[in-house]
């Protein structure tokens, strides 16, 4: 019964925010600090500027240089369901840091110029190391969430880090850990995204700039939530992170990840790589919400999202859960796959992709079904308004020796309007007879016979509106952490203001 | 309490009047129940009371206590204190019964200008009103309408009734559908709420619901009008001889 009344509390407080959000993208704000640009466009030199701005092993520059040769032969790829004008790749900032983050480097947190700790406090997110993301109270206390704060190119700083360290766990920007454990990163970057692996991760291997690095011991339960918040500031800039986090035998986190921009009129590029690899036992859980800016309602600006993702499960009974909430971007374009390579590894995927105005999402899954008695589950929820385009993309393949893998897959979407459209394009290859794939799929209106329900019982008409998709998404939104599940939602009813009527 | 006035109303998507010149006027505490044969406009008086979409009111007013509700978004009319329990209850998958609920509540206290109740105070009122409708923690739970039976529905709906405490209740044909026991536990509910000074208008096709539900007055409707008023005899007349005679008495 006490759950009961946590979640009642929940619809409660989501209904409050959408109320006082009154329908903009509130995070559209821009901040006022001086940057320091590289120069305009890619080159060899920018991809050395960026590795030297790092201080990087010399490695790790070969690596990049290897990974922009590459990427100057291949092509953007054009299959996804998407439309937008050609990305001139020599009009992009590669590099943008605030330049008090430059030569003389604030050693921690309380030296970071206030403008930019003010920038995250805005935006609700804690870099003091307060218990609990801004304006959430969670039931059971004292819960923690450590996080690791990326602005434009540049990790601003990472909260909790003596806490996590004597817990043996390492979070810190990719940065840095190249400093301090360049061995560790040396042995698994580009492990499970290969440099090669597509047009987005190659140009992101070029040119990534920071990103997190997380590793956890064997054995160890990471002591508290870990997040990153990416917040991209400066204008005509792309940011390239790049997220690494190994889980050891028998080890388990759970991740979060919060993505804004300011609202401007040139749409800008975000290209992220984030590798996962689980050993034995382990267990990584990684949430996402992300809500970048999706442009205006005629599809002006917005931010390109490309964004490869990718989960190895190496050992046996290695276990990955990828939840997203899409709500932001003009573009997304973003498939959180698995690798199932360990035997009775298991994957899961729970999505939440909206769709409002001129936004455009592609997005789903891949589950490679390597080793024996492995087991995936798909669940995607797709909301289409305004005009917009949803498709959800998803690959289910059961190779050669995966003896008795399983499969559950569930897409359903949701359309609130006629001009807006949602398609599903699920592929399913199977190499193995003791394989079992299933696959479900609907497609349903908000109905104006639920809103008039809703609204003779005294809800208005958003907040009808808001109600009813909620509960198409419950089962995503149960599978993300308490404080995400709060702004979750209260994002899912945001990004369908102005949707209906 | 409720003023309705040579109420005139055709369907917005074609060109076809369904009331003819309604009127009616319900006072403080009064139960009035209307019968009528199928088509005869009772459910679509209840529905443009309600402000559902898909009518226009061609003349004609309807008030609820001196307001014009035709004026109004459904919400405001739900905040005024109008309430309608459905004939088929609609399904919200994935929405939780009590979620439902306390929104709606919290929604039009808002409305009202009234303080919200906290999750504590809300579950306490749920409980104690819910058992009286033999409705269990379990189906609160569940969402909304979903796989509930056609007894569940109505009884959930008068238990929407008791939480959001409307000044006027408009019943149409909660009766379809149910049998004699769970019509009995749903007039229960009904009668639980008729303090004098609530008042009720019941859409029924069938006297027996009459029997539980005590009308101080009953009207016949017919042809998008209403063609008879009386007292309760009148539905025992129309239970006994059907509605051709007053029909051929009316033409």
């Amino acid at each position: 019964m006490t759950d009961m009344i946590a979640k009642d509390g929940v619809e409660a407080e989501t209904v409050e925010a959408v109320k006082s959000l009154s329908g903009k993208y509130k995070y559209g704000f821009s901040t006022d600090v001086e940057i320091e640009y590289a120069p305009l466009g890619l080159s060899e030199d920018i991809v050395r500027l960026i590795s030297e701005k790092n201080d990087e092993p010399e490695w790790m520059l070969e690596w990049r240089l290897q990974a922009f040769e590459r990427w100057k032969q291949m092509k953007e790829p054009d299959w996804a369901m998407v439309d937008y004008p050609k990305i001139d790749f020599q009009d992009i900032y590669y590099y943008a840091r605030p330049k008090s983050m430059s030569e003389d480097k604030p050693k921690s947190l309380d030296e970071v110029d206030p403008k930019l700790l003010e920038t995250y406090e805005k935006l609700g997110i804690p870099l003091k190391e307060q218990a609990l993301l801004a304006g959430v109270e969670v039931p059971d206390g004292d819960r923690k969430v450590a996080v690791d704060a990326v602005f434009d190119s540049v990790s601003v700083g990472t909260t909790f880090q003596k806490e996590l360290k004597n817990a043996g766990v390492i979070f810190m920007s990719i940065s840095e850990a190249l400093k301090e454990h360049p061995d560790l990163v040396k042995k698994y970057i580009g492990s499970v995204v290969p440099q090669s692996d597509n047009f987005y991760a190659t140009l992101n291997s070029a040119v990534f700039s920071d990103g997190s690095f997380v590793y956890i011991p064997e054995g160890v339960k990471c002591p508290m939530e870990l997040s990153t918040y990416f917040r991209i500031n400066a204008e005509n800039t792309g940011q390239f992170e790049r997220t690494l986090i190994i889980a050891e035998k028998g080890s388990s986190v759970s991740y979060l990840e919060g993505c804004t921009a300011p609202q401007r009129d040139v749409a800008q590029l975000h290209a992220a790589v984030v590798e996962l690899v689980i050993q034995e036992d382990a267990e990584i859980k990684y949430s996402t919400v992300q809500n970048w800016y999706p442009g205006d309602e005629n599809g002006k600006g917005g931010i390109y999202n490309f964004v490869t993702k990718r989960a190895d499960c190496r050992g046996d009974r290695a276990k990955v859960m990828w939840t997203q909430v899409e709500t932001g971007s003009a573009v997304t374009w973003k498939y959180p796959s698995c690798i199932l390579r360990g035997n009775e590894s298991q994957g899961e995927f729970y999505s939440i992709a909206i769709a409002n105005n001129m936004q455009q999402a592609d997005t789903g899954t891949k589950m490679i079904h390597l080793g024996k008695n492995t087991k995936s589950r798909i669940v995607s929820k797709g909301i289409s308004a305004g005009k917009a385009q949803n498709t959800y993309r998803g690959l289910v393949s059961m190779h050669p020796k995966a003896e008795n893998a399983r499969n559950y897959t569930q897409c359903d979407s949701l359309l609130i309007g006629d001009k807006c459209g949602a398609h599903t394009v699920p592929y399913i290859e199977v190499k193995n007879n003791t394989a079992r794939v299933e696959h479900e799929a609907t497609t349903s209106k908000v109905d104006d016979d639920q809103l008039f329900y809703c609204r003779q019982r005294g809800m208005d008409e958003e907040e009808a509106v808001a109600l009813v998709v909620n509960g198409f998404c419950k089962e995503v939104l149960q599978a993300l952490p308490m404080e995400f599940a709060m702004e979750a939602q209260a994002l899912v009813a945001i990004s369908l203001e102005g949707s209906v009527g | 309490m409720l003023n309705i006035k040579n109420l005139k109303v055709g369907l917005a998507e074609e060109d076809k009047q369904i009331l003819n010149g309604v009127d009616l006027n319900i006072g403080e505490g009064e139960v009035h129940a209307i019968m009528g044969p199928n088509g005869s406009g009772k459910s679509t008086t209840s529905y443009v009371l309600a402000g559902k979409d898909g009518y226009n009111v061609t003349a004609g007013s309807a008030e609820l206590n001196g307001e014009n509700l035709l004026d109004m978004d459904p919400e405001e009319r739900a905040a005024a204190g109008l309430f309608l329990a459905f004939q088929y209850p609609v399904e919200i998958p994935g929405v939780g019964n009590m979620t439902f609920l306390r929104t709606a509540v919290n929604a039009q206290r808002k409305a009202r200008g009234e303080k919200e109740l906290t999750a504590g105070e809300f579950l306490k009122i749920v409980r104690e009103k819910a058992k009286s409708l033999k409705i269990d923690a379990e189906m609160l739970k569940r969402p909304v309408n979903v796989g509930f039976s056609g007894g569940e529905k109505k009884r959930n709906e008068i238990l929407q009734m008791a939480m959001l405490e409307p000044k006027m209740c408009v019943l149409d044909e909660t009766d379809s559908g149910l049998d004699v026991d769970a019509m009995k536990l749903v007039a229960e509910g009904v009668n639980a709420l008729r303090d004098g000074k609530r008042s009720f208008l019941v859409i029924t096709h069938y006297q027996r619901l009459l029997d539980h539900i005590k009308p101080d007055v009953v009207h016949i409707m017919a042809n998008g009008k209403i063609i008879k008023t009386g007292g309760p005899e009148l539905a025992l007349e129309v239970e006994q001889n059907g509605y051709a005679d007053i029909l051929a008495e009316v033409a």
